[in-house]
This record gives C-alpha cells, sequence and structure tokens, in this order.
C-alpha cells in the first residue's frame, strides 16, 4: 500500500488540530492539518492497521487489527459504535478528541466502518460531555457520508462505559454490563457485528490510514509503536491530557505536566483499575508496556496521578475503593458484597482501627473475588486494592498507632475532574 | 476438550445448592456465592455436574460441554 500524503515527523500527531482558542475544529480546518479522508479498501486498511501495531486505547489494550478482521469476517452487515463514555473519573482524553477534533475520530470511525462493512455509525457519550456531543453534532452536520453517524447520550457510571454495557444501552436496555458471550462482534447493535472502539483507537487509525504503518512507526517502541495520549493529574504543575511517544520516560511523562508539584510518594498508573507504583520505581521507567508490566502495572485508558509525600496514600486508596464498591452495577453478588466487604475493610486499615489481620483478610477477598462478575468491574477494583496494600504496606502500622498527618489528595472521584484538559 | 462449568454471576442468587451437591469443585464465598477453583470437570465427576446444573434453581450454572 503506497500513501499519496505525507506525514509530518514528530508530536503533535493527535492533538495536532487543536485550536488555540479552545473551540471545535471545523472541517476546513482539519482537512488543512491532515489532509482529506483517504480511500482505502477493507483489507488493505485491516493489514496496514496490523503492520501498525495499534491496540486499542480505551483500557484493554486488545490488537486493532484483530477486532477489526473479526467483525469484518462475519456475514451479517456491521455496525460500529465509538464508545465516549469515558466513566474513568480521572480521565479526560476522549472528551478532549471529542469536543475538540471530533472529525478526526469521525474519520477513524468512517473509515473502521468501511473495513468492516457497516453502514452505521454510533458515537456514545456521557450526557454529561456538554463540549462533545455539541462538537461531534456539528461535526456529524458538516460531513457528507454514505454511513450514517448517530449521537447518542447516556447518563453513564463507571461500569456504563464496559462494552456489553454500551451494546445493551443502545438495544435500548439497562447501562449495565451483561453475561457474555455472545461479544459484541459476535452479535451486539441491534443483533449485528459490531465493532466498538475508543475514540482514541479510532483517531490513531484515522493517522495511520493516510500516512501509512511505517509513518505511524516512527514514534514508539517496537513493542509499542506510536504516540499516545495520557491524563496526567494529582501532585503535578500542569495536570492535563500529554500526547507522548511510546517509550518516553516516566520522569519525562510528569515533566510534560509541568513537574511534580511536591515531592511525590507514589504514581497511580492506569487510573481506578489500575496499580500503584512507589515514585522511587518509576524514575527507571519509559511509557511502554513490557516496562509497565514488570513493576505489575498497564496503562490502561492512559490515566497517570501523582501522590505527593504530603498525602497519605491508604486514606486515597480507602476513598476510592468506597468509591469503585458504590459503583458497582449491582448486578453480581461477588462484585455487590466482595466490594463493599474489601472497601469497609480498607476504610478500617485507614482509620487505625482494624484488626492487625484484617490486611491477609482482604487479600484473600480480592483473590477471591476476581474474575467472578460478569464484567471486569470487580478484576479491575480488586487489583488497585492490592496495589494499594503492597505500596502503602508500612502505613498501615503506622495508622494503628495515630501517627498519619497527611492532607487529603482528593483525587479525582466524579467525572469532569480534570477541568477541560488543560493543555501546553 | 474436557466440559466446563461457568456460573452467570448476573443470575446466581447464592441459594448454594450447587456446592452442596459439587463440593468437589465448588466452594462458597463468605457471602454464599460458588466459587470455582477448577472450572475443567473431570470425567468421573460429569455425573454430579450434571445433577448441580439441573438443581440450580436460577440456572446460574452452566456446564459447556464442546466449545
Amino acid at each position: 500500500m503506497s500513501f499519496s500524503a505525507e506525514g509530518h515527523h514528530g508530536l503533535p500527531r493527535l492533538l495536532a488540530g487543536l485550536e488555540p482558542d479552545g473551540s471545535a475544529i471545523s472541517l476546513a480546518a482539519h482537512t488543512r492539518v491532515h489532509g482529506p479522508l483517504p480511500q482505502v479498501a477493507s483489507h488493505q486498511l485491516i493489514e496496514e492497521v496490523e503492520r501498525s501495531g495499534l491496540r486499542g486505547r480505551g483500557g484493554a489494550d486488545f490488537p486493532t487489527a484483530r477486532k477489526l478482521r473479526a467483525v469484518a469476517g462475519r456475514r451479517r452487515v456491521a455496525a460500529v459504535i465509538v464508545n465516549g463514555s469515558e466513566t474513568e473519573p480521572a480521565s479526560a482524553k476522549d472528551r478532549l478528541l471529542l469536543s475538540r477534533l471530533p472529525h478526526l475520530v469521525l474519520d477513524g470511525a468512517v473509515l473502521a466502518a468501511g473495513a468492516v462493512g457497516a453502514r452505521q455509525v454510533i458515537v456514545k457519550v456521557g450526557e454529561d460531555a456538554v463540549g462533545a456531543i455539541t462538537a461531534l453534532q456539528g461535526a456529524v452536520s458538516a460531513r457528507d457520508e454514505a454511513v450514517s453517524i448517530d449521537v447518542v447520550t447516556a447518563p453513564g457510571g463507571y461500569v456504563a462505559g464496559e462494552e456489553s454495557a454500551v451494546v445493551h444501552y443502545l438495544n435500548g436496555g439497562p447501562e449495565l454490563p451483561t453475561f457474555v458471550p455472545p461479544r459484541p462482534f459476535e452479535r451486539g447493535y441491534r443483533g449485528r457485528p459490531t465493532l466498538i472502539q475508543n475514540p482514541e483507537t479510532l483517531a490513531q487509525l484515522a493517522l495511520v490510514a493516510r500516512f501509512g504503518s511505517r509513518w505511524y512507526r516512527e514514534l514508539g517502541t517496537v513493542a509499542d509503536p506510536g504516540s499516545a495520549l495520557v491524563t496526567i493529574t494529582g501532585a503535578v504543575m500542569a495536570p492535563g491530557v500529554y500526547e507522548l511517544a511510546f517509550g518516553t520516560a516516566m520522569s519525562d511523562l510528569l515533566a510534560a505536566a509541568g513537574g511534580p508539584s511536591e515531592p511525590l510518594q507514589a504514581l497511580l498508573v492506569g487510573g481506578y483499575f489500575g496499580t500503584w507504583m512507589e515514585a522511587s520505581r518509576a524514575t527507571s521507567l519509559r511509557l511502554a508496556r513490557e516496562d509497565l508490566r514488570s513493576v505489575g502495572c498497564t496503562l490502561g485508558s492512559g490515566v497517570l496521578i501523582a501522590l505527593g509525600e504530603s498525602s497519605c496514600g491508604l486514606h486515597e486508596s480507602a476513598r476510592v475503593i468506597a468509591y469503585l464498591a458504590a459503583q458497582s452495577a449491582g448486578q453480581c453478588g461477588p462484585c455487590v458484597y466482595g466490594l463493599r466487604a474489601i472497601a469497609d475493610a480498607v476504610g478500617a486499615l485507614a482509620d487505625g482501627v482494624a484488626h492487625p489481620r484484617e490486611r491477609d483478610r482482604v487479600l484473600r477477598w480480592t483473590s477471591e473475588v476476581r474474575g467472578r462478575g460478569a464484567c471486569h468491574h470487580p478484576d479491575g477494583a480488586v487489583r488497585f486494592v492490592e496495589s494499594a496494600l503492597e505500596v502503602f504496606e508500612d502505613d498501615i502500622d503506622a495508622h494503628r498507632h495515630g501517627r498519619c498527618q497527611a492532607m487529603p489528595a482528593g483525587l479525582p472521584l466524579a467525572g469532569a475532574a480534570v477541568a477541560g484538559g488543560r493543555l501546553r | 476438550m474436557s466440559p466446563r462449568l461457568r456460573v452467570n454471576p448476573i443470575t446466581c442468587e447464592a441459594h448454594g445448592l450447587c456446592a452442596e451437591l459439587l463440593p468437589e469443585l465448588i466452594r462458597l464465598d463468605d457471602w454464599g456465592y460458588p466459587i470455582l477453583d477448577e472450572s475443567e470437570v473431570p470425567p468421573d465427576l460429569l455425573g454430579l455436574a450434571r445433577r448441580a446444573v439441573d438443581a440450580c434453581p436460577t440456572l446460574a450454572l452452566l456446564l459447556e460441554e464442546d466449545r
């Protein structure tokens, strides 16, 4: 496959079209920045995406080409869902893309629809993402597409962004996960084979379709090519959404957000389904799956939260797990009762009123709860708790003796916490 | 591949009959919900596994025989 367009080198890529005044980019300006939507044959696009090594940016890290191929291989006419739910409280990247760069996401959705044989694109966003809804509606009406594009809003909640919950809701059901299989690629929206992708994944796909996999791989590492949007927040000078190349050192990630606002004790990588890491271990790591895996982390939906020395990781973690327990869809016993018990116990550990062996009991519960929900909500929640109990283990004893004098760090617990995604 | 047991966690209401009928493969957590430590059913337990599946009042226990 040859590419007539020449991609520009270096960063920014996705964020190249950001208007300085904060408005949504027009179709004309978008075309000036990235060039027109390319005409690509279905199999060529899928092969090029495969060569690029692009993986889903919604948290599951799944190879995008495999997902495209699974849907394209079904006989029935497919559907494409852009999953812009972004229910991770600390994440702001999808709202940034949808509200400021909607055409790049829609380009990716239209290209993906062509690749899998879909005539319908549904963009699902949280009803509180007003900027994204307005920008998407404007962008859709400015385009002339062979496929229909509908913007659908939903009330949301932490588990509402889960794939099966999105399909369930769009099919007229409650916004709750369902028991799988069937998976969406088998039977999804209105029974059709359905491709569900995160907005950033589709925006990246739109660039791969234009400039090719070789260009895409100019940035990043061999295993993790390209760039990523990372929401960096917590104890940094300039919290916001930043586009960085994979392979960037963690210290450079923090520097991109203005650097730490105080000495750091830990980093939460991957959001609330992610894992805590001691800040001292982070300096030797890069933004790459292999590096993160070596300390038991994944990038998840691209959230990095810095915890300063003045804060208490145990108290913050207790707040987060209480939040996650309350966000259970309430459908599966192990998630409802397990997470509630775990949250209460971690709260008691943080308050210094727990039995010394309570930590062991929590760890038994976390291992028992894992994998026993219809969706992955309990899995993510227990991963978070296990890392908290490991990284802040010394604090548990300190709290029993009443020595914690930390200030609340106030980790974001509801949507839109990073105000509009401040940018470089 | 040997048959596998699966629980539909949404329909399961912790009646606990499965653990009574098939303690070899199923135990209950602190809230009475089944834990399958090993989902593969060995041939000698297949009959008991089918009985447990049939006994579940909410049809939440599933035996997936060929996949």
